[in-house]
This record gives structure tokens, sequence and C-alpha cells, in this order.
């Protein structure tokens, strides 16, 4: 497997058949059900569900951080550079975790210590991970200050988060974010507790940040806003599995899976006038009591008899696109 | 000064002026900010809501966007008689409702219902179903006991539930089916002006149309208005006839919803319009990213509260705080460049 | 590859202790407190029904009698046989009374004399008598009686007056509650002991006064909980909502946020009996309790506290021990009860699974 990686180029992340399940008083809950997915370099990739898809669980398991017991990462590979993550002790991933792969979590406003300088949590972070005296820490951690345009980055070192204005603090995150040259970086719904002008700020930091280090991206989100203005191929997630995948423009303009095509028509548009939204009746589905067949079935306006008994094959569509939908066969 | 910012209704109401239902005057709230433990002293105040004026006719929604701090929250308090404003005062089929006696006080009350944003917080986790949605009824009426019942059950069919859930608790419901609970709730007395403060930002975005056509249905067969807390462009177009965009206490801009989205006026909507999340990977937006923060309101800007972030700022911005400008037919502006 | 790795993956045999199948069902339901105050609350319900004797009963002749399973204590000591015992002298003993052990002894003799220094337990009195010649057991069982009674008219005097000014306080603010929070204030920083002394000094003791004073002294930590559960739940956007569709505020207040106060008054009030029954014990022992003979477990530690000299050889530490033990396992019941109620009903606070 490690030769067939390095054969593709560009590829710095490969999931393959990543089973997360968890035990729960009600049984196994399969939280994420075998997802594949490639992520080259430089490239960012929205992975789109709704609460309950997966999506979350998907991004802990990259990271090795499910609680377990009750998780367990039950089967599958996560190739990171050439080695399976999964495969890894405790203290190699420690290792791996902030300095290969790293996460920017929900709130940027919030997920800095108030009781710790700037420099401190951005030198923390490098400290950790490389084993390099304490002045070239600092000034490593300068260097990285400046990257995010922080300006006069030598005395915001000794700044507290308080002292910085909320766009600061996004760069002060941000740069802990690729502090250690992170080939792939996390952003779980990077923006959702934000205003709309100051995520626009942030997404804009992050695209900057991301053409500087020509970091993987991945993007977590439920919004299909954030998939059209920031990725190039999206991951579209339901009932822990990959419904549908493909470039956003395939996505967009080729909806092939019934719930990618529901799902957009359900949004508001910003454009234009929509006289009736289309409406996806029923909820998401119980991930501990799945019926057999296709999750979606009972929500979906094309349902026939053959997707209520077995789950569906991944069709190819086109090159990098494909969907999981008795449909398309 | 004062009203100067204001949106004064003569020169700022559509021509169709006069059958508003509700209509807010020069609202302000000033919550003060103190200092010191037992003898107090006043420091300052936040102004939250700093002269604003809509009004609302029957069977249009009204909505108001803006981000975090600008007021639309509290302006909502306000319409719902749950902060009382510094200044200024709500106008309700023509009578002013804090100068009245308290019955037209109370029929405000009961004519105007609210739907807020988060669905686990909305509902007593404690009552049942039936209890919940009974409950404005059980206050405002003297109804008997199976006439409720009745309506309760008739409510829950409205919204799309069904008859066995009029026993459960609210724990037993998803976040799309507890909003339902919600307006079902909002709807039992009848009213004329259901507020809605941010309805569908908690849910998923599946459910998110299903509770907006609800709404939208609703509205059409109980004829009430609805005044549309929301931060979302998108669902503000989807849902609304007029909007009116608010930054730091007051309207910059007031418009019918088509003539907001054809043109927008006030640079600060054209921000928040540059900001917003397209639709399709391939919209061309405008690139107009602000800079900075909203500016606190304890001690907002002086002159027009958005000069600080505005790229067309010119020096008397900072001064004189700009007229309510009429740029279209009900399509008013605060802004100098008009 | 992916196949045979199955099920090695979990790395975290570190983190994932395994709590073995008995420890972890005492661990989840407290089964040893509720069998103990299970115990406290049928003594104390019936008393009269199970006790062995009449716990005021006194007996003279069977005063500090040691607990069942003591035998007797005697030692061997070697006496000089004289005509008349002095007092004063060397170990002596008359000569009748050494012709009973041994009749050939004289005047002059030395002699072995088994000296009884304890008498052994009987089944009588199963926990020991006190030095009244009571029966301990049966005083146990009474006093478990006053324990409660004196908890119960607490916590519902004291439960009242908490809840209705925490409650209020919480809801109104403001200068409300500033005065009723100081007035809390100070009387959680009045020492509790010194008002109970200086009130039984003045009015006498009595059953009455001691709940009084508890009850003063119990309502304000009623009042600070809930009136910070008030301060939470009157933010809840179900109240704001009550509002708009009308409600008054008394309604609110009671059918809106007081049942949401239900689970923590219930954990307060466990937690609180626990101490009401520790300070009774306390004011009882001190003197300022329940008046004797009444039997009261502080009353009952008190009584024996001058005959434990001597310890467990000589003394007759069975007098202050057993209702001492009484108090510890109830009022340790209790905290244990009252934590495991938390963190079933709260599950803010939730610890175990």
């Amino acid at each position: 497997m490690v030769t067939q990686a390095a054969t593709e180029r560009d590829v710095v992340l490969r999931v393959n058949d990543l089973r997360t399940y968890f035990q729960t008083r009600w049984g196994t809950v399969k939280a994420v059900d075998g997802i594949s997915f490639d992520l080259r370099r430089g490239e960012t990739l929205g992975i789109v569900g709704e609460s309950g898809s997966g999506k979350s669980v998907t991004m802990l398991s990259l990271m090795r951080l499910i609680p377990m017991p009750p998780g367990r990462i039950v089967s599958g590979s996560i190739m990171l550079d050439g080695e399976d993550l999964l495969q890894l002790s405790d203290g190699e991933m420690n290792r791996v975790r902030g300095s290969k792969i790293a996460l920017i979590i929900q709130d940027p406003m919030t997920s800095l210590n108030p009781v710790f300088t700037i420099g401190n949590q951005v030198s923390e972070a490098i400290a950790i991970h490389q084993n390099i005296p304490k002045r070239s820490v600092m000034e490593q951690a300068l260097s990285v200050l400046r990257k995010v345009n922080i300006p006069a980055a030598e005395s915001r070192m000794r700044d507290y988060p308080h002292q910085l204005s909320g766009g600061m603090r996004q760069r002060v995150v941000g740069a802990i974010g690729i502090s250690c040259q992170p080939q792939v970086l996390i952003a779980d719904e990077p923006t959702t507790s934000l205003d709309v002008t100051i995520q626009a700020q942030y997404l804009a930091l992050l695209k900057e940040l991301q053409q500087d280090s020509n970091v993987a991206l991945i993007f977590i989100t439920h919004d299909f806003g954030i998939v059209a203005k920031m990725c190039d191929r999206v991951a579209v997630m339901y009932a822990g599995r990959i419904v549908e995948q493909g470039s956003v423009r395939d996505i967009f303009n080729r909806p092939s899976h019934p719930y990618t095509e529901a799902l957009l028509a359900s949004v508001p548009r910003m454009e234009e006038d929509v006289d009736r939204l289309y409406s996806i009746e029923g909820q998401p589905p119980t991930l501990h009591d799945l019926p057999p067949g296709c999750p979606f079935a009972d929500r979906c306006q094309y349902v026939m008899e053959r997707c209520r008994e077995e789950y569906p094959t991944r069709t190819t569509i086109s090159e990098g696109h494909d969907a999981s939908c008795w449909r398309l066969i | 000064m004062t009203t100067a910012n204001a949106i004064v209704p003569e020169s700022g109401a559509p021509a169709s002026g006069g059958n508003a239902l509700l209509e807010a005057v020069g609202l302000k709230k000033y919550f003060p900010v103190t200092k010191g433990l037992l003898i107090s002293k006043t420091t300052g105040h936040i102004k939250a809501v700093d002269g604003v004026s809509f009004e609302l006719r029957p069977g249009e929604t009204l909505g108001i966007v803006g981000e975090s701090g600008c007021g639309k929250s509290t302006t909502a308090k306000m319409m719902l008689m749950l902060e009382d404003p510094t200044e200024g005062f709500i106008r309700f089929e023509g009578s002013e409702i804090r100068a009245t006696d308290a019955a037209t006080r109370r029929e405000y009350r009961r004519s105007v219902q609210a739907v807020f944003q988060d669905p686990w917080s909305s509902l007593n986790p404690r009552m049942r179903v039936k209890d919940l949605i009974a409950e404005p009824m059980v206050i405002n009426w003297e109804i008997s006991r199976s006439e409720i019942q009745e309506r309760v059950l008739k409510l829950l069919n409205d919204v799309g539930l069904s008859a066995y859930h009029a026993n459960l608790y609210p724990h037993e419901f998803s976040g799309g089916q507890r909003q339902r609970l919600a307006i079902a709730r909002a709807l039992s007395l009848n009213p004329k002006v259901i507020v809605l403060d941010e309805p569908v930002s908690a849910l998923d975005v599946s459910i998110r149309a299903q509770i907006m056509n609800l709404l939208k249905d609703l509205q059409a067969e109980y004829n009430v208005s609805y005044m549309l807390i929301a931060h979302h462009l998108a669902t503000v177009r989807y849902m609304c006839t007029w909007v009116a965009v608010m930054y730091l206490g007051r309207i910059v801009e007031l418009s019918p919803v088509k003539d907001l989205f054809a043109n927008p006026s006030h640079p600060y909507t054209k921000a928040l319009m540059s900001a917003a999340l397209p639709s399709h990977p391939d919209t061309v937006q405008e690139e107009m990213i602000l800079t900075g923060e909203v500016p606190s309101p304890l001690n907002p800007p002086p002159g027009c509260h958005f000069h600080t972030r505005c790229p067309f700022a010119m020096d008397h911005c900072g001064v004189d705080e700009p007229q309510v400008k009429e740029v279209g037919p009900g399509h008013t502006v605060s802004c100098h460049l008009f | 590859m992916a196949a045979d790795v199955g099920g090695v993956l979990t790395p975290s045999k570190t983190t994932g202790f395994r709590l073995s199948g008995i420890y972890y069902f005492f661990r989840r339901w407290p089964v040893i407190p509720v069998f103990l105050l299970a115990l406290v609350l049928f003594a104390g319900v019936t008393a009269p029904l199970i006790a062995p004797h009449d716990p005021n009963l006194q007996s003279l002749t069977e005063r500090k009698q040691p607990p069942f399973w003591y035998s007797a204590k005697t030692e061997t000591q070697i006496q000089t046989v004289v005509q008349r015992v002095l007092p004063g002298s060397a170990p002596q003993i008359s000569l009748s009374d050494a012709q009973k052990i041994n009749p050939a002894a004289q005047i002059g003799d030395t002699i072995e004399v088994e000296q009884v220094l304890r008498p052994g337990g009987s089944t009588k009195f199963l926990l020991g008598s006190d030095q009244l010649g009571r029966d301990i057991l049966s005083r146990i069982i009474y006093g478990a009686r006053i324990s409660l009674l004196a908890a119960a008219v607490t916590l519902v005097v004291g439960g009242c007056v908490g809840v209705l000014l925490g409650l209020v306080a919480g809801w109104y603010g403001g200068l409300v509650d500033e005065a009723v929070m100081r007035f809390v204030d100070i009387l959680l920083a009045i020492p509790l002991v010194l008002i109970a002394l200086v009130m039984v000094a003045t009015l006498g003791a009595s059953l009455t006064i001691i709940v009084a004073v508890l009850t003063i002294f119990i309502w304000p930590r009623f009042a600070r909980q809930l009136r910070g559960e008030v301060l939470q739940l009157k933010n809840m956007d179900f109240v704001s909502l009550a509002r708009v569709a009308g409600a008054s505020t008394p309604r609110i207040l009671f059918v809106h946020i007081f049942p949401g106060t239900i689970n923590t008054l219930i954990v307060v009030a466990t937690l609180q009996v626990g101490i009401v029954i520790l300070l009774e014990a306390t004011l009882s022992f001190l003197g300022a309790g329940v008046p004797p003979p009444t039997a009261t477990w502080g009353g009952m530690v008190s009584d024996g506290r001058n005959y434990l000299a001597g310890g467990f050889t000589t003394g007759s530490w069975w007098i202050s021990t057993f209702p001492g033990i009484a108090i510890v396992l109830t009022v340790m019941s209790l905290n244990l009860f009252g934590d495991w109620l938390r963190d079933k009903l709260d599950p803010r606070l939730r610890q175990i699974e």
C-alpha cells in the first residue's frame, strides 16, 4: 500500500473503508460505516452532512480522538504520508497529531487560553512537536505569526488574547494550526458561531494560509455555502456513509444522489427568488436503528423497492464523481 | 438629534402606509452600565437600540437582519413587551400600547406571540405537549376543557404533528418537531403578529426548508404577520416582504425585499451581501470584506455608526448623523452617499 | 490488510479501566446507604414495637453491662488473709471471704483470689447498658425517632421558607435579592452552637427550641441554592414565552420555574438531613438539646463520655460508641445517597453512567 501511495502523486491522505462504531445501551451505533476518500496536496475537501451523519466522528477518527470506550475504530486505514495512523501507538500518534495533521475547532474566538500570552500558546505547539532549543522555538513562533500577517508580531507575542481584536485572535488560532507545517488541516464547523462579516474574514484567512503553505484542508460543515465558497471537492455524508463525492462543480451542477439534490434544492438562495423551497420530509434516521437498504429511502422522492432491500453500490458518474444510488445503475 | 437618525414614518413609510398593523416609532433601549456595589453610579449606557422605526402591515413579513449586537433581538423583546423602551413607542392598530388601558395592553399581548431560536430552551421540559400548547388559551380565554382539547389537536394537525403527540414531553421530539410545537403554541391565540427570532438557524439543513415552508403556509392560513429576526440573507429573501438592515442599534436601510436585493444601497448592506456565502461555486461576488469588528454599543462612533468600517467613508461621516433618504418606492437609506 | 487489523486498533488499554461486575454494581447503585437509611427509618417509625426494653427503664443493679459478646473479665491477685481488711494497705482479704475460696485458709496465709474487674455481657442488653442500667440498643432505636423528627420538621419548615425567599430573590433580583442574600450571608456566618446555647439558657431546653434553631440555620442553604437555580431558569426562553403568553408572575414562578428546581431541592434536602442530624446530635451532646431522659444519639454520646476511662479493657466504651456509630453511619449514608441522587438527577454533574 505504501508503494501504491507513493506512485500516486500528491495524495497526502488516503482514507480507506473507515468504520467507527459506538457501543451504546441501544446497541451498536455505526457512526462511520465504511468511508473512503483521498485528499491531495493543497486541495480543500468539504465533508457535508447533518447532525448524526458521521462527519464529526470522521474528523475525530482521523485525529484518533474517538473516546474509547464506547467508541471503536473497527476497520479501515488512514494513510498519511505513507504510514497508517491506525497502526501507530498512542505515543506515536501524539507526535503526529498537531504536527502532521492539525485541527481548528469550532469557535476560533474561544479556543485561546486567556491566561497565557500569545507567544506562549504559539510556541507551545511548536515545542511539543519539534525537539529544538527554546530560542529557535520563539523565533519560529514569531515567523509563524508574521506569516499570518499579524502586525508588530514581536510585541504581540507578549500580549494576552483579550488584548487582541477578534480578527487578530482568528489569525493567532490559524497560526497555531499551521505552526508545525501540517500536511492536513481539519476545520470542524469553523465558522458556525460567527457573524457573516467575521466569517468572511476568517474564510479569507484560511484560504490565504492554504495558498501560502499548500496544506490540504478538510472542512467539516453542514453549510453548502461554505462548500461553494471554499472547497475543491465535496463528500456528502448521510447516516455514516459518503453517499456522493465529486468536484464542487460536479456536485452543484449535476447532483446525482437524491439526498444531495434535495439538500441543494432546500437551501434558500440569496441571488434569486425562489417560489417554494423543496422540503425533504421526515427526520434524519437514528443510527442505532437503521433499516436495511438505503437509509435515505424513507425520505427519497425516487424510492424504489430495491432501495429498501440492499444498500446501493458505488457508481462512478464521471472521473472523480461517484454516488451510491440504485437509480444510477 | 435623536429624531434625526430615526427613520420617521412620515418620510420613510411607503405610499401604502396608514393601514399599518404594528408600528415602532423612534424606539430606543439604553441599558445603564453601573459601577460600585452599594452606592451604584451610572457610568454610561449601552445603546442597544438607538432610534428604530418601522411598520408591519397585515399578512406581511418584515425581516430584520444584522450581526450579533446590532439590537435586533432587543427590538424583538420590546415588541413583545419583554423590555420597556427607553424612548419611543409602539402603536398597535392605531393606539399606542403604553398609553392605553390595561385591557388594550392585554389585547396586545394576546395578539403578538413569538417563536424563538432554540427549540431546546423554548419549551418547558416538565410540561406535556397538550399543556404547553394549551397554556396561552388557559391563561387568556375562558373556554371549556373540551374546546381547548379540540383546538390543541387542530393546532398539532396544522403544524404537521399527530394527535398522539399531545401526551408526550418535549424531550421526546427532534429539533424540527420541537420547533413545530413552538409554532403551534404561538398560533394558539390566533395572534395577528408572530415575532420569529431566528426560527430555523438552530435546525438541521434538511429541516430548515420544512419549517420555512410551514411558516409560509400558516401565514396564509392564519393571516398572521411575521416579524422575522435573522442573520441569514437568503432566509430573509425567501421569507420576507420587507427588510430592515440594522447596524449598531440603528436601521441603516429599509426596503421591500426585491428592491433591497436588486439594488442594495447602504455600504453595510452591500458588505453583508458580499460576505454572505454563495449558493453556487460559480457565483460571482463583489469582494468587499469589512475589516475590524462592530464597535462597542457602549461607545458608538459619532456621526454615522458605520463610518469606522465603511470603505466609502468621507470626512463628515464621522461628524454628522446621516438623514433618512428615500431612494426608491418605500426604499429608505441612512447614508451620506445619497 | 484492513480486515485483519479489526479489533486490535483500540489503543486505549490504559484509559479503558474496566470495572469489575460487583464493584460496578455497588458504584452504580447506592445499595449500602439505602439499606442503612431504610433501617434507621424503620427503627424510628416502629420503635415501640421493636425495641427490646423501655428506653428509660433504669436498673441500677445492671449498670454499665457490656455488650452481649463480652465475657467477664477477671484478674488473679495474691492477697494476704487477715482478720479485718484495713483500707489503703496491701492486698488483703478477710478470713471469712478467704474461706469461701479455700476452706483451709488461715490468717497470715497468702491466697490467690480471682477478682471480677467487669461483669460479662448478656443477651438481655445486646449492646450493653448505660450508667443508669438502661438498654443502649433500645435507646438508639428511640433516638432515631428524635433525629428523624428533628430532621423532618426542620426540612419542611426550613425548606418552605428557603424556597419562597430563594424564588423571590432570584426572580426579582435587584434590591430584594440583595436584602435576602445578605441576610442569608449573616445567618450562615453566625455560630449556630453559640446561639443555641444562649437560647436554651434563656428559654429552656426542648425539642421545639432545637428545631427552631436548626430551621434558622437550614433555610438559608435552601434559599441560596434556589436563587441560583432561578437565575438560570428565568433566562430560559420558555419563561419569556410564558410572559408573552400573558402568564402572571405567580404562575411563572410556580408553574414554570419551581418544577424545574425540584431535582435540586431533593438533592439539597438529602444532603441537609445529614447536617441536621449531626447538628441535633452536637447540640444534645452539649446539653443544649432535647432534655433528658429522652433518648437522643447526641445525648447518649455525652452520657457515656465520663465512662470511657479505661478504654477497651476496663472502660464502658459502649455507652458512647454505639450511638456514635449510629450517627456516623446515618450521616454518611445520607451524604452518599445525596451524591448519588445529584449525579442521577442533575445531568450537568453526571459522573456515573
